[in-house]
């Protein structure tokens, strides 16, 4: 049997290296495919099926069995992400503290539902299942940098102040 | 790497330490890092060297006190400064030598006094990212006495007299656990570290792994040498980023200083560990499904048994303990199984981290020992319910636990007597509300909760969460009926009895906690279609005028 030879990087784009750098560290083995995938979404934000192919045949796991885990795991994204990305915590902490009034605004103000992203691309809604920063309860990120103790007029002049740029 | 070289290189901090008059420890976690505490550090630092004051400013892990940070702790005087930024540096240098600054200064000694550090010893003292620190501080002492002068039977034996219980919330004993596994036949075997805290509003190992790194290593490692596995991993989530870079850098200095690698202090034990990331599934953190993870495939748990102790990672006999776990091991070997098992209540030894948060005026991370009552922890140490309002319910053990309210705040807190009153040690979470919170809109935030996050294998979780949501639902916005309230009853019994792994053998606890302490409200909601908190969105009922 030929002894196997991993699929060509799908373009010469410098992130694929990164991810081929995943891969080989763990000698191409199939239990690789979670730490891959993370390496993915943080080079390129998301996961598109050109990337979910080509970290499956690497990986040598049936297709099926890939997309299985990026559905699965809710930390991976098939979509890319606005430009700016409002992602509030609705942990236990943040919903006591009126997290829930938070996600209502955000939503009239930007008229999408959480999880979408305006039609711009502009501004990406996101929820999280706690961020672990619980004593600075109700939480959000903008564009993963931490705030506590968020009112919905802080928030909402964050999300003003990125839809006019 | 020996003891005498620990000894050395503890000596070589000390003095290091001794050239300075003040030690400004400056919070580093990530509760004081989002309110810029780095730039206060930098700051801090310019100030010092501007005023040409002999100390030193140090980054620290987490203190505790999160609702008060960005914090300052001043040394050799203990004086804690509490809300302080950029702004202030200039002053807190200022008072160095002189009077503290009395704006700033942090006064709640209830909140410290009742509190007895065993895992958080280290936290918002030592520099994380720095391994000498650890090592100044008794650091990797019980793994070279361990290697050097006890057998693996020894180390189980100390850890059995101990009386730890696993921290993650099963509560299983450590010792037990560790024999079964040092039993197992097999050459290779695993060590995992569960750090996988999926629980909302619950942060201990976050802050562990942030403050402390090294004292989870060093588990990690004595607990490898007690059960013979040569490989370890710690599962973290990708939503902690900052624990994942600490345990990085920790990793690497460790195995700089030959205390992770071959041959570990000269002996011919030989262990390293791996960090995997988790991907955001709460399910993870079941042993089963968080060894599926590390496999590279979907969270899904396993029927047990066969239990990880006997077949594991890779089918290999694995031993898996939570992030709080390893923390209290190098104490008890250092000090003695006896030691810890002098503190505590009965059957449930030692100390427990819990993350207080929600209504309550003292949020942050209090350690405190077993068997305390929680209005202690509430009133004492936490500070009550501010503004005003009025305490209503204690939340204990995240989804799976339950909702204790105010006539059950004096029993002690251990794993049975929460276990008694409808609810779960879990892994520490424990969040307060007052009247302003709806308890039927609680119960179904849980529900929602544990909904979304069943990984669908089995069907009464999977099914059973979502009919009981709906029910909850409309309840919630007035629509529903007493049938509906025993329906509810009858699906949490199926639920808890009928579902493969603890995700859903738990997940009715919140609503049978509520029901059990809080029917008024679910009645109130029903026959007379107001919400007591005002929380609900409940449409009046339309009058028809006579």
């Amino acid at each position: 049997m030929p002894a196997f030879t991993p699929p060509p990087l799908p373009s010469d784009d410098k992130r694929w290296k990164i991810v081929n750098g995943t891969m080989r560290k763990n000698g191409f083995a199939r239990y690789a495919l979670i730490e891959t995938l993370h390496t993915v979404q943080s080079a390129f934000g998301y996961l598109d099926d050109d990337a979910i192919t080509f970290v499956a045949r690497s990986l040598r796991v049936p297709l099926s069995q890939a997309y299985g885990v990026v559905t699965f795991y809710h930390y991976f994204s098939l979509k890319p992400p606005g430009k700016h990305t409002m992602t509030i915590c609705t942990g236990t902490a943040c919903y006591i503290k009126g997290t829930d009034k938070l996600v209502a605004a955000a939503e009239k103000r930007l008229g999408i539902p959480q999880g979408q992203t305006t039609k711009d691309g502009q501004i990406s809604l996101m929820t999280a299942r706690c961020v672990g920063a619980c004593g600075r309860a109700p939480v959000v990120l903008t564009d993963g940098e931490l705030m506590g103790q968020m009112t919905g007029e802080q928030m909402l002049a964050q999300l003003e102040r990125w839809a006019v740029e | 790497m020996t003891i005498e070289e620990l000894d050395q290189i503890a000596e070589s901090v000390r003095a290091e330490n001794a050239k300075y008059d003040h030690e400004i420890n400056v919070c580093m976690g990530t509760g004081c890092m989002s309110q810029h505490s780095d730039k206060l550090k930098e700051a801090l630092a310019k100030a010092v060297e501007a005023q040409g004051k002999n100390a030193l400013v140090r980054r620290t892990g987490c203190m505790g006190l999160c609702a008060a940070g960005p914090l300052v702790l001043v040394d050799p005087e203990e004086t804690l400064y509490q809300h302080v930024n950029a702004s202030h540096a200039e002053a807190v240098a200022a008072s160095l030598g002189n009077e503290p600054i009395a704006e700033l200064q942090c006064d709640l000694r209830e909140h410290f006094d009742q509190q007895v550090h065993v895992v958080l010893e280290n936290s918002g003292h030592i520099d994380p990212e720095k391994i000498d620190d650890y090592i100044s501080r008794e650091g990797y002492r019980a793994l070279l006495t361990a290697l050097n002068d006890m057998t693996p039977n020894g180390v189980i034996r100390q850890i059995t007299e101990s009386g730890l219980r696993g921290r993650g919330g099963g509560g299983y004993p450590t010792g037990l656990k560790w024999g079964m596994v040092a039993k197992a036949s097999g050459d290779v075997k695993y060590v995992i570290c569960n750090g996988d805290e999926g629980d909302p509003g619950a942060f201990m190992d976050r802050s562990v792994l942030e403050s402390d790194p090294q004292r989870v290593v060093e588990g990690m490692a004595i607990a490898a040498y007690a059960v013979g596995a040569s490989k370890g991993y710690i599962y973290v989530r990708a939503e902690y980023p900052l624990a994942v870079n600490r345990l990085t850098v920790a990793l690497r200095d460790a195995r700089r200083r030959g205390l992770l690698g071959n041959n570990i202090g000269n002996t011919p034990f030989n262990f390293d560990v791996e960090i995997r990331l988790g991907a955001g599934a709460f399910v993870c953190g079941e042993e089963t499904a968080l060894i599926s993870s590390i496999e590279g495939r979907r969270g899904t748990p396993k029927p047990r048994p066969p239990y990880p102790a006997v077949s594991g990672l890779w089918g290999r006999p694995t031993l898996i303990n939570n992030v709080e776990t390893f923390a209290n091991i190098a104490p008890i070997i250092r000090k003695g199984g006896r030691w810890f098992a002098g503190m505590g209540s009965d059957r449930s030894k030692g100390t427990k981290v819990f993350a207080l948060t929600g209504k309550i005026t003292n949020t942050g991370l209090v350690e405190v020992p077993m068997g305390i009552k929680l209005r202690e922890i509430i009133e004492v140490i936490g500070g009550g319910v501010p503004d005003g309002h009025k305490f209503k319910a204690v939340q204990t053990g995240g989804p799976s636990g339950g909702c204790l309210p105010a006539e059950l705040l004096d029993i002690g807190v251990s794993y049975d007597a929460l276990l008694k009153v409808g609810s779960i040690m879990g892994s520490g979470g424990m969040i307060v509300m007052d009247d302003t919170s709806c308890m039927v809109n609680v119960a179904r935030f849980f529900i929602e909760f544990c909904m979304t996050e069943s990984c669908g294998k089995c069907i009464p979780c999977r099914a059973g969460t979502a009919q009981m949501h709906t029910l909850l639902t409309r309840i919630c916005d007035g629509s529903g009926t007493m049938e509906d309230l025993d329906l509810l009853v009858d699906l949490c019994a199926t639920v808890k009895e009928a579902s493969l792994c603890g995700l859903g053998q738990t997940a009715p606890n919140p609503v049978l906690s509520t029901l059990r302490y809080f029917k008024d409200e679910y009645i109130e909601h029903i026959v007379h279609k107001r919400c007591p908190a005002g929380v609900c969105n409940i449409k009046a009922p339309v009058e028809v005028l006579a």
